[in-house]
């Protein structure tokens, strides 16, 4: 085939197309593109404030390295005022988590960043490895994800810094939308689309700047730039769900290439829909944080090899989305009720469409916005919604050292809002 | 027909692909000119090739599935997005460099 010229500058060989308009540009034009788009995510959201500090959530993987770099280039550029420094978290897992710190540490120098490394074992007295001895591989991925979200806080206050960004792309969004829309998990469906949880009063925010960033643009942003970078997959990663909804996300792709930030776009406008006490993310600023950053129910955490974090098995899963779907049509209907009220003028066209015939029970307000309540762990003094948050009744199972009771696995694997729901189902039950 | 004409070329595996290939990022090949059928060999050709002749790793299915190459690795040759090249179609031509970049993989 004939060399096709770029098409911005025109005059270099086109050697990227970009997935989301079939663009042809040469290299020079795509790194420019690709890093102007970011400035412009950045920008738009006031993702920051000048003399903020920001410690960016790095595993020495592809995405936190190219967020990095892109994050380095533009604080130069742009004169952002930023002062940012590399934060990265020690599993403790051999010849998995050694390595990457290795190029983490290169990183380090190669973009002049301070580097802190906090490990599971200081924090918590276990390593993953000690904790897959005790617990086995199945199951372990929601120790580490519970663990890992508390430790990048952590990890934070101890430096003194408010905000953590993380190397999240445009696919692992999409990812999460379809695995919460497949669970019918629309409060998380909402939450995981936002792209920074928590405000100016939370005790640390997280954001996502690469989240209309394609995969494929930041493993090529990273190969043109030469960027280092370290690859594998998590010894342990079992991965089932999201696995699947990667897989489907990765097909559609190549079928549509748009299809992912559509999927993006699609998640914002259906959280938009999703009623304020249901997300537990308002649009006020009398909410401090929205639920994901305490309680760790995000997408896939920066670090984890396949970003997996599967329950714990399919029968689990089907568990779970059946009481799910009973929750849905609860909910439904308070969807449903509050849209003309206004609450979004614009997309009443499609709601008014929907059925009212499912009159399922109604929930009083007052159960949902308990479900908000954000405190701090009575153990640990980290923030939660629960008086006990989820790493310390973790880690209290595993220094029992016994295995736990086979419930409590079950809803550990869960999330803690679902664990509220089923608790609310099962008195419904007993009602 | 085989021939006994070779072509020097250049293949690497990177972003967690290379450990499917004995932990070698790149490899210096030197492949058959002419397909079984005595075509010009392609990168669809070399793609079978290499899970043939070069994979010892018996999980092939990471890197092709159903009979393509998996969704989520990119091919590039020569640097450029082998959308760019006519995808599995190209013919290989002496000292092409062709890079396998897996997406999937994660830090």
């Amino acid at each position: 085939m004939a060399p096709v010229p770029c098409a911005i500058c025109k005059t270099s060989r086109a050697l990227i197309i970009r997935p989301k308009n079939h663009q042809k540009l040469c290299k020079g034009c795509f790194i420019t593109i690709f890093e102007e788009e970011i400035h412009h995510t950045v920008t738009t959201t006031k993702l920051f404030s000048r003399g903020d500090r920001i410690a960016i959530g790095a595993s020495g993987g592809k995405d936190s390295t190219v967020l990095a770099s892109v994050l380095k280039t533009l604080n130069e550029r742009y004169n952002y005022g930023l002062e940012l420094v590399l934060l990265s978290i020690d599993e403790g897992i051999k010849g998995y988590r050694d390595d990457s710190l290795e190029t983490v540490k290169r990183n380090a120098v190669q973009y002049d960043m301070p580097l802190k490394i906090v490990g599971y074992d200081e924090l918590y007295g276990w390593t993953m490895d000690q904790v897959v001895e005790a617990i086995g591989k199945k199951g372990n991925c929601t120790y580490c994800g519970v663990f890992r979200r508390q430790a990048l806080d952590r990890g934070a206050k101890m430096l003194g810094i408010k905000h953590v960004v993380t190397g999240h792309n445009a696919d692992d969004v999409a990812e999460t939308i379809l695995m919460n829309l497949l669970r019918g998990d629309l409060p998380r469906l909402a939450r995981s689309t936002s792209i920074v949880t928590g405000d100016e009063s939370s005790e640390v925010r997280r954001s996502k700047p690469l989240k209309y960033a394609y995969e494929k643009e930041i493993v090529l942003y990273a190969h043109h730039k030469k960027l280092d970078y370290f690859s594998t997959e998590c010894l342990y990663s079992p991965e089932a769900f999201r696995g699947s909804a990667r897989s489907l996300i990765k097909n559609l792709e190549r079928v549509r290439p748009s299809a992912i930030l559509d999927v993006v776009r699609s998640g914002e406008d259906m959280a938009k829909l999703v009623p304020e006490a249901v997300t537990g993310i308002s649009h006020c600023k009398s909410q401090k944080v929205s639920l994901s950053s305490a309680d760790g129910e995000e997408e896939g955490a920066a670090g984890c090899g396949t970003n997996g974090r599967s329950s714990g098995g399919e029968m689990a899963d089907m568990e779970k989305k059946l009481q799910e779907d009973e929750e849905a049509s609860s909910r439904e209907v308070e969807i449903t009720s509050k849209v003309p009220n206004g609450v979004n003028g614009q997309r009443h066209d499609r709601i008014g469409a929907k059925p009212e015939s499912r009159n399922g029970v109604k929930r009083e307000p007052g159960k949902k916005l308990t479900r908000q309540t954000l405190g701090t762990c009575k153990t640990c003094g980290y923030m939660s919604s629960q008086d006990i948050c989820k790493a310390c009744m973790l880690l209290e199972g595993l220094n029992k050292n016994r295995p736990k009771m086979e419930i409590e696995i079950d809803v550990e694997d869960e999330e803690s809002s679902t664990l509220r729901r089923k608790m609310e189902g099962l008195a419904l039950t007993a009602a | 027909m085989e021939s006994e004409e070779t072509l020097p070329i250049v293949v690497e595996f990177t972003g967690g692909l290379e450990m499917l290939f004995s932990d070698e990022r790149k490899h210096r090949l030197s492949v058959p000119a002419r397909d079984s059928k005595g075509d010009a060999v392609t990168v669809g050709w070399l793609v079978d090739y290499l899970c043939e002749e070069i994979m010892k790793d018996n999980r092939k299915e990471m890197f092709v599935l159903d009979g393509h190459v998996r969704p989520g690795i990119l091919v590039l040759i020569n640097d450029a997005d082998w959308e760019l090249e006519g995808e599995a179609s190209y013919a290989l031509q002496p000292n092409d460099n062709i890079l396998f970049v897996s997406t999937l993989h994660g830090g």
